[in-house]
């Protein structure tokens, strides 16, 4: 019967990948995993012979809004996902087996599959309090991580909490939520977002089974094919800004009309994210076109980032070529050999200025007055792009 | 003896912990531990309070929407100001929308797999299946050649030996009981749930923004009505809504309250396991005339003690001597002594960890053991959630909820005194949702009428900006999340939060015992539960599941002297 369910290397014969592209595939996902070059012929059986990949989700200090995210997605729909494309051996949301049994679904999946598994993490991990901040099956949640890291063919962080700590390392970060790729010292894709869009979620696991190749990251570990454009640069509303239309307070009549809501505090313009464009809930919505500004949600540090309805005075970068990396250039400089370089090895083309990059001065457009100076505002700038978060441990 | 320990406890929210003492295969025993902790009221403070339903949202990304409520209601209050008729109608559609949708979702993929057998599916006749199915309701999908596809579907992922999500379950435990039919029907209906929840919520992504998580605001709501602009809400959009709300009826009457009940038959016996604590709290909501006047909820407030179904007593979040949280068995500490109860508005959150460090095999139950505080009402441990509101509805007399509960009762040929029970917490989840589903229809059709009127306004300005608050302020926002009563609790200094507390319903219902040793909801229901098979804990997260828990937790085995087992001796 296993010969009925396509394996990856009969899914990539399909799909008119050459023998070469395979060996490639196999190659980026051996160097992913950190393994020695050895290992190269066990990932090309694991896949050529499994017929789904075995994939472990793990669960830290979170609220669950990523795995409520994936359940959405409508393209694919995630019922495809866990029951033709992936085999989820492990995951706390949605599994039969409790207690004993769960863990040994994890554990068989780890052993067996060293290698050879995704591994999707939602949740940061709070590394003060001797691990007793988060504790499953009696181990704290920094073992379980590294345990699982371990033999990882790739490392996918959904949610701001895995990729940056989200609200649990807000000021004063109580417990000492620190993101994933601060922990393991391992290639790690960031899904920011809180939580990430379905769909986006759903592309992301599938981009590497679908193309065989590990999507472009930027500095930050995010793919680029999401979260290379401010919210701001492909909004809707975008007219209404350029045109000095803006909501002067919500449900005003300028609200009604859908004017820009900059000065509602609107965080579009510093924000990374595919919102605007692939937008949520089967392309239904998203943030502003529903009247309420943009938090910033999938930017490292939002949560200390407001108050929320407070108007940015100014922000960095000018068009749409600007990129998270190019805004960030100088900030980020000290950390381009940190998480995405390192993490994604020679998986990834290096990160190469973007030579068409314009005007980065913080100038709005003309037909916005100029802005007060504002403190909490320049303490922003500050912190976006090439933030502390964004910084690997290694 | 043995002790049972289940830990993580899957197919819930968060991270719990079940200990439990199993002797002449019946617990006689329990403790409840939450396992994690993030320290939201720690993070709050010094906040402007208008930020503040953003970060409680992220309380919870399951029963999302429902902290934001609660925070936006205790900043209205505080600062005093009430919400237009339409914000009101946009929060109650939202509000039954998530009902809708968690009450679905927790019946389908959380707890179906402790009733339903996957394995005996394979073998069920789809002629078979269909008759039955078809027998049960007027849903579309019944034909023999859908059933027989479903089932090669499941037998090739079975045989594939890769299982997933079903490996390690529990199939073919005594404990299960349905016809292989049923269980063949209850896995279609798992996959088409899983479709169609993904509908249901776009309902949040019109007035919110997205889901999970969509926008709230203090004052109203972040969306405008336009009927002559495309930019705003306006008639496609409410068509939308419309559409999606219609579509929410059928799936809730013609599958869920269906497969409800042809499973709740075969399960009477669990009409008698579980029952646990003899009081249930609910605060209320559902406003009709505004959240001032609780006596015009949709869900009546009130308190019933000892099942005395004849009285109700009112509840009061303000009066501090009714809601008291105590932590002599919590990892927290109090500047007045651990000994103490606090009254949320002086509420504190010292972490204090006193158990063994990880990795360890067993709690220290004789001392601290959860991240959970407990909370008392009137000294009282109570229950909440949906079998509470239905209770209390029930005794104040309310006549739409009456006639379900009655209905459902009827149907199963069973007395009253069934809800207090595992299956009667599950059978009133699914109750509720018809509610939820009609009054979704409802209030969409009174924003209509609102809009026909010209009545547009969604949001109150007069208080927006903090200048025009008193400098010292408190206030208290109740609701009913889908699992029980929430409220959060705010005080207001300088226009920034000088402290914010939340008793979330996983709080009442999870939590340690208290200072005279007096069991929360889920120890307390676990008290009797049987345990057929060692080493399988599939009873205990039955019942566990029955409250639709917003925490992860675990079982483990315990020997008497504390090792861990991975089988349950049972004398």
């Amino acid at each position: 019967m296993e010969k009925i369910v396509p394996t990856i290397r009969q899914a990539m014969d399909a799909k008119g990948y050459s023998r070469r592209d395979f060996m490639l595939f196999c190659g980026l996902a051996t160097a992913a995993a950190g393994l020695e070059l050895t290992g190269l012929t066990q990932v090309i059986q694991a896949f050529e012979t499994k017929p789904r990949p075995p994939v472990v989700w793990l669960h830290f200090q979170e609220c669950t809004c990523c795995s409520e995210s994936f359940i959405r997605s409508s393209h694919p729909i995630v019922a495809d996902v866990i029951f033709d494309t992936l085999s989820l051996d492990y995951t706390e949301t949605l599994q039969a087996a409790s207690g004993f049994q769960a863990e040994k679904t994890r554990d068989d999946c780890l052993k067996n599959n060293k290698g050879k598994y995704i591994l999707l993490v939602e949740g940061s991990i709070p590394t003060g309090g001797d691990g007793a901040f988060c504790m499953i099956g009696g181990k704290s949640s920094e073992q379980i991580l590294k345990e699982a890291a371990d033999g990882a063919a790739a490392i996918i962080a959904w949610g701001s909490c895995a990729s940056n700590g989200c609200i649990q390392a807000a000021k004063p970060n109580p417990t000492t939520a620190t993101p994933i790729h601060k922990i393991i010292n391992k290639p790690v894709i960031n899904v920011p977002g809180c939580p990430p869009i379905a769909e986006v979620m759903t592309a992301v696991v599938t981009h590497v089974l679908l193309f065989g190749k590990i999507p472009e990251l930027d500095s930050q570990g995010r793919p680029k094919e999401f979260y290379s454009r401010r919210v701001h640069d492909t909004c809707y509303r975008r007219p209404y800004y350029d045109a000095g239309l803006f909501v002067e307070s919500f449900d005003d009549e300028a609200a009604r009309k859908g004017y820009c809501l900059y000065k509602m505090g609107c965080k579009g313009p510093t924000t990374y994210n595919a919102c605007s464009v692939t937008k949520w809930n089967g392309n239904l919505s998203y943030p502003i076109q529903s009247g309420h500004g943009c938090i910033g949600c999938s930017e490292s540090g939002f949560w200390d980032n407001g108050p929320f309805y407070k108007q940015m005075e100014s922000f960095p970068g000018f068009g749409i070529e600007s990129t998270a990396d190019t805004i960030g250039a100088v900030a980020t400089v000290a950390t381009i050999g940190g998480v995405a370089v390192h993490a994604i090895g020679s998986a990834i083309r290096k990160r190469k200025v973007i030579q068409e990059n314009m005007d980065e001065s913080v100038n709005l457009h003309p037909s916005i007055p100029p802005p007060a100076p504002d403190k909490s505002v320049t303490e922003m700038h500050e912190t976006n792009g090439g933030d502390e978060n964004g910084k690997s441990s290694s | 003896m043995a002790r049972v320990v289940v830990d993580p406890v899957t197919r819930i929210e968060g991270h719990l912990r079940i200990e439990a003492v199993v002797e002449g295969g019946k617990i006689t025993d329990a403790y409840s531990s939450g396992t994690m902790v993030r320290g939201f009221e720690k993070i709050l403070k010094g906040r402007d309070p208008r930020d503040a339903w953003a970060f409680v949202e992220r309380a919870c990304g399951v029963c999302t929407t429902v902290h934001a409520l609660a925070s936006v209601r205790a900043v209205e209050d505080a600062i005093k100001i009430s919400v237009p008729a339409n914000a009101e109608l946009v929060r109650n559609i939202m509000f039954c929308t998530q009902y809708v949708h968690d009450h679905v979702v927790h019946f389908y993929h959380l707890h179906a797999l402790d009733w339903v057998d996957v394995v005996s599916a394979l073998t069920a006749d789809p002629v078979a299946t269909s008759d039955l199915a078809k027998s049960l309701s007027n849903w579309a999908k019944t034909s023999p050649g859908y059933f027989s596809d479903l089932q090669k579907r499941l037998k090739s992922f079975v045989e594939s030996g890769q299982l997933g999500i079903f490996a390690n379950g529990y199939w073919g435990h005594p404990a299960y009981k349905l016809p292989k039919e049923v269980n063949l029907i209850g896995v279609a209906h798992y996959l088409e749930a899983l479709e169609w929840q993904k509908e249901i919520v776009k309902i949040h992504a019109i007035f919110g923004g997205k889901n999970p998580h969509p926008n709230y605001l203090v004052g109203g709501v972040p969306c405008s009505f336009n009927l002559e602009e495309v930019n705003a809400i306006n008639t496609e959009k409410l068509n939308y809504v419309g559409k999606l709300i219609k579509d929410a009826m059928n799936f809730v009457e013609q599958v869920y309250i269906p497969d409800l009940m042809a499973i709740a038959g075969f399960y009477k016996d669990w009409a008698g396991i579980g029952g646990g604590l003899k009081n249930y709290l609910v605060y209320g909501d559902l406003p009709t005339k505004g959240y001032a006047y609780p006596e015009h909820f949709k869900f009546p407030r009130g308190a019933i003690l000892n099942r005395d179904l004849s009285k109700v007593y009112d509840v009061n979040g303000k009066d501090e001597n009714e809601i008291k949280e105590y932590i002599s068995h919590s990892w927290y500490q109090y500047s007045v002594g651990d000994g103490v109860g606090l009254h949320p508005w002086k509420g504190e959150t010292e972490f204090n960890f006193t158990g063994p460090k990880p990795p360890f095999e067993q709690l220290n139950v004789e001392g601290k053991y959860s991240w959970l505080k407990t909370p008392r009402w009137r000294e009282n441990p109570m229950e909440v959630g949906p079998l509470a509101r239905l209770l209390v509805g029930y005794a104040r007399g309310n006549q739409e909820i009456k006639e379900v509960v009655d209905g459902a009762l009827s149907q199963l040929a069973v007395p009253i005194d069934a809800l207090f029970s595992t299956l009667g917490r599950t059978a009133a989840r699914g109750i509720e949702t018809r509610l939820a589903a009609r009054w979704l229809k409802e209030f969409y059709d009174e924003l209509i009428g609102n809009l026909k009127k010209g009545e547009m306004n969604t949001f109150t300005r007069e208080k927006w900006e903090p200048e025009t608050w008193a400098a010292e302020c408190e206030g208290v926002g109740l609701s009913e999340a889908p699992r029980g009563a929430l409220a959060h609790w705010i005080r207001i200094k300088d226009r920034k939060i000088d402290n914010y507390q939340l008793v979330v319903p996983s709080t009442w219902n999870a939590s340690p015992r208290d200072g005279n040793g007096m069991r929360s909801a889920y120890e307390e229901a676990l008290i009797g539960t049987p345990v057929a098979k060692d080493g399988e804990p599939l009873e205990i997260i039955r019942t566990i599941h029955s409250f639709d828990p917003c925490l992860a937790c675990a079982v483990h085995l315990y020997d008497p002297d504390g090792k861990t087992l991975h089988q349950v001796t049972v004398e």
